[in-house]
């Protein structure tokens, strides 16, 4: 490093030079001011060198001043904190930070990538296209590894991200995006207006470029005439004040996210337990957009070199950080604004001349700039840069607009450049969601034109780029925004401003400036930096025929860095409209999508992750379920109890001890996650037979009945068995998995298609706690717990159910069964579930009662020949197929999948039947999903007929068990057929009846 | 006309003369007065039909018309993963002689597609998966498919970035792996077909919209566009996301629903995730891009949408999911997301053959999977445009299963049938 005085001894709007901070760059310690980003003070430190470029690895330097910076790109935090791609212009710096240069190897200013520099040649745009086709193999293993490693910028964080993230809501009248001359006066006159509004921009101090323009207000330069104003707006109680925060995306019906970085500038605040970063979802009445707008490059040969910087950069490090950033410097124009770049520098005692591209500017400023003494150079362009890792010098050339090549030139020394070819609009917002844009021919840019919703753009934004005209632009939509949302809204009081600002002379475009030697032919004029696309790539594009932008934009990536193309597409559109002879509104623009600048997936997932992220579902007697050693099943959002392992004993010791327990004795489910659905109304029974392939309007008060239900193609989607509690009321009983689709699937039909049944459906599967308590001695376990009604076998048949007090509790007890032994189910407020629970338990210990979890109750019912909806069936499944045809009403004069059952793949022969298997050798369990094949001779691809949808040990029959899907099975009863398993076992099995136990089914109803 | 070949020779030949030699990757024709077929849409479905015609089927006067740019529809927007591990014999038909068709792709179209077979795996992380992709695992061996169950530690092996916490919500219980799926470059492949097409003497006319269908009766005569009225006897109707409203020009009601698929990907990082993982259970997937990008899709949106964007809720979810998955993504940023509409078929299976028009064919209905059919789709679409019949791998994904019940139902071995 040079230790050259880059810091200038005054100035410095931003920094507070009475408080230093030490933290590293690359390992190396760097001094800076509380204040200063990473990019202003590296470059203090003298460093111009801060990253590589993603193709031809060349050494990068700072360009920007803010969110457009696309080369300056450092990874900040160390191991878990790791954040890649950060922009050195945006990243604050506080003591004791970690930086790091990006996509270089071993270092900074020797990396091994820059080998792709000296191969440009080869390499154009879209080259890889062309080539690495042959060997076929050696994509995959030879030269896609290698592109790989040489992509991607910085690196991902180490481990589990150890900071909080938060989503905040807000609903306001008026949201104004960009805190700036524009933004803060609209915000202003709105608020006083009366609107509540939201004032929200990405800069840690409002502003924007105020104290970069050269417009007198009421006889102050703009900032200081603008900074109490901007204080007093924090003071309003009808405004919020983010700052910091950027608006990110603007989508349907003025929905906006808004990125807060909250703690990243200042650790004290994380560790004071601030999250990290905030993603705000806002709703706004009306959007005033006030972003502002971007610098455009201009492409001269070699312009990517460190230390060329946009004209504002350059003058904003002086202004804000007290930095130049080099001692003599040339300021490269098509406009007038960088001239108060020129004043800047000169201001600072660095020396400067200009070099403009236009032959008679005519500008106050052009004049002012003679009158002051600097040199200006008109009809020039600059068409060489000397200097790799540094600008050492430049070569001046004379030019005339349209000019291709060189004719006269000469040498200037210097050690920076600023450059301006004109301003773009940061319309990004605008088109975010359908706002239409036109282009401008004095700003040779886009600016917006109409909008679907209620969003006005109001000062740069909205191409306007006089101070006088900003202000006025600025409070008037204030206003409008207020009355639109305001039934009365307050009088304002305009106060009188008066602007005092420099005529500009008209810019002229320079899409691209000649350079030394032969028209494009290895001088690289960069149009997207980051990106390494230059001017050649780009008529390469339209040469080979990606003519249309889209195409160009993919074929080269030309707007597709980290910027999305902020600095490069409105370039890359001049260029391509000159090589084609068309305009740049008939190129075209390619899509805006959000987001303005890339934010943290953190934050876009908020407080939602761990166990916030679909957050599990608990029963009652969890905890209960815990201590007694149960391990665990996913079952939808819940978790059940799988089976409860007791000392020494493996899970399928436990499975067979909680089977036969509910054989031979009695035992416990928590079977409280199945789908609870409440149905009630004068016309719930009519609208259950339309809802189930069976009758429940003829189903008495009192009873209980078993249902299926199609979806309307005739498929099985759930089943379970629902009670007539009332004349008008039911209660439904669905799948676990199923009873958020089922409710979602009820109101489907109601609100869409059947508008005219009285129906309420409401969902009450955690408002119960229902456990099963099944096995032969049920009945006397349910005697010892003191029921208020009747519990004999005739007063209390199977599927009928009965309310009133059990143990002291409240309940309905259903008796019903999926184990195919006498069953209660016994249902009570969840608030008593646990209580109840153990005073079962206690009342059942004389009888041996122990729980059971889902894997026995699965044994159970396998064993019983019952379906499981997604088990047996699978979304193809009609009733017939699983031998329930005997359940579709033959009566009902419409259901629904009625009509679906009568196609004639349907009702085909041949269809897949279940049927129960039996294996030849007894203790050879077959695996689920096995297929069956025609014929075990066939190689691969080999016939299927079919496949096991479930398989058990059965400890009942003491031997496996399977169902299965089997083509025309039914009529293939003491078939036997081959189940071909991965490496080459293949196992055989006897088709039989689904019912493997108690065949009668004398034990339900016992 | 048989362009220059590209290879690394070519360009070092033209790299002489500062790459100002090369040729057009494709003309850019007026429409002639009448084609022997015209394909509407030129996105990889429809180029490669219109290729494969012309290759195997020897019919190079045909067009192609674009509404807007080639390859801009779905096909350059999807998030470019190929593979064929489906679990119904019909879908395994297409989509393994797509998947075999793309490895030897870049070597056919002599342009590179990239296609990169470095393994999709698809995660169980409930019970109820689990056993759904044992039955897809049996099914696809018996099928003679490459693929195969892994254990928790060998996804930890093969994505060391993945989380293996068996306490976390959706803990992995294992994945369906197939090693010779992978991904290609979407744009490349669209834009491969169109030069070969080209090439043969296709003619692929962009900025060209359909406005009308002409019929003498029930035979199609004609199509009108922008561009004027161009005459042909076979139409392929290849539009996804607007295949109802083109269809609906000939009088023909899509049994199709439009909705928008969104995808995102991160800002390019260096690499660490080298295949395609699919978590269905919490709809999300991700890959890498050779860019270095993290290349992101969930579920579709719930409502019916033409506009291209999507909800932020859907984002939000897919983006919660994955970090739950991959938690180090956490501090990565989102560079840009977008939507495309797709066209979902009831059974979420596409619809490829004829029309009850004569001369009328229609390929559609892919879902949110199209990308890694397009080879398939389009060697079997163009088989069924030349000969007036069905392929025989097109046969089941005939319009009228839906009237006879013969669905081609993906989703019942996953959540979603990407």
């Amino acid at each position: 490093m040079t230790g050259k005085p880059y810091r200038l001894t005054e100035g410095g709007s931003r920094i507070d030079r009475n408080s230093r901070m030490t933290f590293s760059f690359d390992g190396r310690d760097v001094q800076g001011f509380a204040g200063d980003t990473v990019a202003s003070a590296v470059l203090a430190s003298g460093q111009k060198i801060f990253g590589r470029s993603f193709k031809y690895h060349r050494p990068r330097g700072v360009v920007g001043l803010g969110s457009e910076e696309m080369n300056a790109l450092i990874g900040v935090g160390a191991d878990a904190r790791h954040e890649p791609n950060l922009r050195a212009t945006q990243v604050e710096i506080f003591g004791g930070m970690v930086a790091e240069s990006q996509n270089r190897w071993p270092s900074l200013t020797y990396d091994m990538g820059a080998i792709n520099s000296k191969l440009s040649r080869f390499i154009p745009g879209g080259f890889y296209y062309k080539t690495f086709k042959w060997p076929q193999a050696f994509w995959k293993h030879v030269y896609e590894p290698i592109i790989r490693r040489a992509a991607g910028l910085g690196r991902a964080a180490t481990g589990c991200d150890p900071d909080t993230y938060e989503h905040m809501h807000l609903h306001c009248d008026v949201l104004v995006a960009g805190g700036g001359l524009a933004g803060i006066l609209a915000a202003e006159a709105a608020a006083k207006a009366g609107a509540r509004v939201v004032l929200i921009d990405e800069n840690p101090v409002l502003g924007g470029i105020a104290d970069l323009t050269a417009g007198m207000i009421n006889g102050e330069c703009a900032a200081d005439w603008l900074k109490p104003t901007a204080d007093a707006l924090q003071m309003m109680p009808n405004m919020r004040v983010l700052s910091r925060t950027t608006v990110v995306g603007h989508y349907h019906h003025n929905y906006l996210m808004a990125h807060e970085r909250v703690g990243d500038h200042d650790p004290a605040l994380l560790a004071a337990g601030a999250p990290r970063q905030r993603k705000w979802k806002i709703r706004a009445k009306r959007v005033i957009m006030a972003t502002g707008a971007i610098e455009r490059p201009i492409a001269f040969a070699n312009n990517d070199r460190p230390n060329i910087m946009l004209a504002s950069a350059a003058r904003g490090l002086i202004s804000r950080y007290g930095v130049s950033p080099g001692t003599q410097g040339i300021v490269f124009t098509n406009n007038d604004d960088a001239y108060l770049t020129a004043f800047a520098l000169q201001k600072a005692g660095v020396n400067v001349q200009i070099v403009d591209s236009r032959a008679r500017p005519d500008g106050d400023l052009v004049k002012r700039a003679q009158e002051e003494g600097i040199p200006v150079s008109l009809s020039s362009v600059i068409s060489a840069v000397a200097g790799t890792q540094a600008v050492r010098a430049v070569k001046i050339a004379a030019y005339r607009k349209g000019q291709g090549r060189v004719i006269t030139e000469r040498k200037v020394d210097c050690d920076f450049i600023a450059m301006s070819g004109g301003w773009n609009p940061a319309l990004h917002l605008w088109a975010h969601n359908g706002g239409k844009i036109r282009f401008d021919d004095s700003l040779q840019s886009f600016r917006p034109d109409t909008h679907p919703d209620a969003i006005t753009a109001v000062g740069a934004a909205n191409g306007t780029m006089s101070v006088a005209e900003t202000i006025s632009e600025a409070q008037a939509a204030g206003e409008v925004a207020a009355k639109s949302v305001l039934k009365k809204a307050k009088a304002a009081k305009p106060a009188k401003i008066e602007v005092k600002e420099p005529k500009r002379g008209a810019l002229e475009p320079l899409w691209f400036a000649p350079a030394t030697g032969h028209y494009n032919e290895g001088n690289k004029h960069f149009i997207d930096f980051q990106n390494d696309v230059t001017v050649a790539d780009l008529e390469l594009a339209q040469r080979e025929g990606y003519e249309s932008v889209e195409h160009t934009k993919r074929y080269t990536t030309l707007g597709m860095a980290t910027d999305q193309g902020k600095t490069s597409n409105l370039n890359g559109l001049g260029v391509l409209a000159e090589a084609t002879g068309k305009t740049i509104p008939e190129i075209g623009v390619t899509t805006f999508r959000p987001p303005y600048t890339p934010y943290s997936f953190g934050a876009i997932a908020g407080a939602l992750t761990n166990d916030l992220f679909l957050p599990v579902r608990r029963t009652a007697v969890f905890q209960w379920h815990t201590d007694q050693g149960a391990t665990w099943e996913p079952v939808g959002q819940w978790r059940r109890a799988y089976t409860y392992t007791g000392v020494g004993e493996e899970k399928h010791q436990s499975i067979t001890r909680e089977i036969l327990s509910v054989r031979n004795k009695v035992g416990l489910l928590d079977a409280s996650t199945l789908g609870k659905i409440e149905i009630k109304g004068p016309d719930a029974a009519e609208f259950l037979d339309r809802i189930y392939t069976n009758t429940f309007s003829t189903l008495k008060v009192g009873r209980c009945r078993y249902g299926l239900m199609m979806n309307e193609l005739g498929f099985l989607s759930d089943d379970g068995v629902t009670v007539r509690l009332g004349e008008d009321h039911f209660l439904m009983h669905t799948t676990s998995g199923g009873a958020d689709r089922i409710a979602a699937w009820l109101e489907e039909w109601l609100q869409t298609e059947w508008t005219q049944y009285k129906v309420f459906v409401t969902p009450v599967t955690e408002q119960w706690s229902q456990f099963a308590l099944a096995g032969p001695q049920a009945r006397e376990v349910l005697e010892k717990l003191e029921p208020d009604f009747e519990i004999t076998n005739e007063a209390f048949p199977h599927m009928s159910f009965k309310i009133g007090k059990l143990g002291g509790f409240p309940v309905r007890v259903y008796r019903i069964s999926f184990s195919g032994e006498l069953s209660y189910e016994i249902a009570a407020p969840a608030g008593y579930g646990l209580s109840l629970w153990q005073a079962i338990m206690e009342a059942g210990a004389e009888f041996g009662i122990g729980p059971y979890g889902t894997e026995a109750l699965h044994v159970l019912r396998a064993e019983k020949g019952y379906i499981v909806i997604g088990d047996e069936t699978d979304g193809t499944t009609t009733p017939d197929d699983v031998g329930m045809a005997g359940m579709v009403s033959k009566k009902k004069t419409d259901f629904l999948g009625k009509r679906s059952l009568e196609q004639s793949e349907l009702k085909r022969d041949g269809r897949k039947q279940l049927v129960g298997l039996l294996t030849e050798e007894p203790n050879d369990i077959l695996p689920d999903g096995a297929h069956a094949v025609a014929d075990l001779k066939d190689k691969p691809p080999m016939k299927m007929i079919g496949h096991v949808t479930s398989s058990y040990m059965s400890p009942s029959l003491g031997r496996s068990i399977a169902m299965a899907l089997i083509e025309n099975g039914r009529a293939r009863m003491g078939e036997t057929i081959a189940f071909p398993l991965a490496g080459g076992k293949v196992m055989k099995a006897k088709i039989i009846g689904t019912v493997f136990y108690d065949k009668d089914g004398g034990r339900i109803n016992a | 006309m048989l362009k220059p070949r590209y290879s690394i020779f070519s360009l070092a030949r033209n790299a002489m003369n500062y790459h100002k030699d090369w040729e057009r990757a494709w003309r850019s024709p007026s429409p002639k007065a009448e084609y022997d077929a015209v394909i509407v849409g030129a996105g990889g479905h429809g180029l490669a039909t219109a290729y494969y015609l012309a290759k195997n089927h020897k019919m190079t006067n045909i067009a192609v018309v674009e509404k807007g740019w080639l390859g801009g529809g779905n096909t350059g927007r999807n998030t470019t993963i190929i593979r064929s591990n489906y679990l119904q014999d019909p879908s395994i038909a297409i989509y393994e002689l797509a998947r075999t068709l793309y490895e030897g792709l870049s070597q056919e179209l002599n342009y590179n597609v990239m296609f990169s077979p470095r393994g999709v795996l698809m995660l169980c992380q409930t019970q109820h998966e689990l056993r759904a992709f044992q039955r897809t695992a049996h099914a696809n061996r018996l099928a003679g498919l490459d693929c195969r169950m892994i254990t928790p530690a060998e996804v930890k092996e093969i994505v060391p970035i993945i989380n293996d916490d068996p306490n976390c919500r959706y803990p992995i219980l294992g994945a369906y792996y197939q090693p010779r799926g992978g991904t290609g470059r979407h744009d490349a492949v669209a834009w491969g077909y169109a030069r070969g097409a080209d090439d043969m003497g296709v003619d692929i006319i962009q900025n060209c919209e359909v406005t009308g269908i002409q019929r003498d009766g029930n035979q199609v005569m004609g199509l009108e566009t922008s561009r004027g009225v161009i005459k042909t006897k076979k139409v392929g109707v290849v539009t996804a996301g607007n295949v109802s409203t083109v269809m609906d020009m000939a009088g023909v009601r899509m049994p199709i629903e439009s909705l928008c698929l969104q995808a995102l990907v991160s800002e390019p990082i260096k690499p660490v995730i080298d295949c395609v993982v699919m978590a269905n259970t919490v709809h999300g997937y991700m890959s890498q891009s050779d860019k270095g990008e993290l290349v992101i899709g969930g579920g579709t949106d719930p409502y019916n949408n033409y506009s291209q964007r999507g909800s932020f809720a859907s984002l939000e979810h897919t983006i919660t999911a994955l970090i739950e998955t991959f938690p180090i993504i956490s501090r990565l940023r989102m560079l840009r997301h977008w939507g495309g509409i797709v066209d979902m078929t009831g059974d979420r299976s596409p619809i490829i053959g004829k029309t009850p028009v004569d001369g009328l064919y229609v390929n559609c209905g892919w879902g949110t999977g199209g990308f890694k059919a397009i080879p398939g789709s389009g060697w079997v679409f163009a088989d069924t445009l030349a000969n007036d019949r069905p392929h025989k791998i097109a046969e089941a994904f005939s319009m009228e299963r839906f009237t006879e019940g013969r669905f081609i139902d993906e989703s019942v071995a996953a959540a979603v049938a990407h």
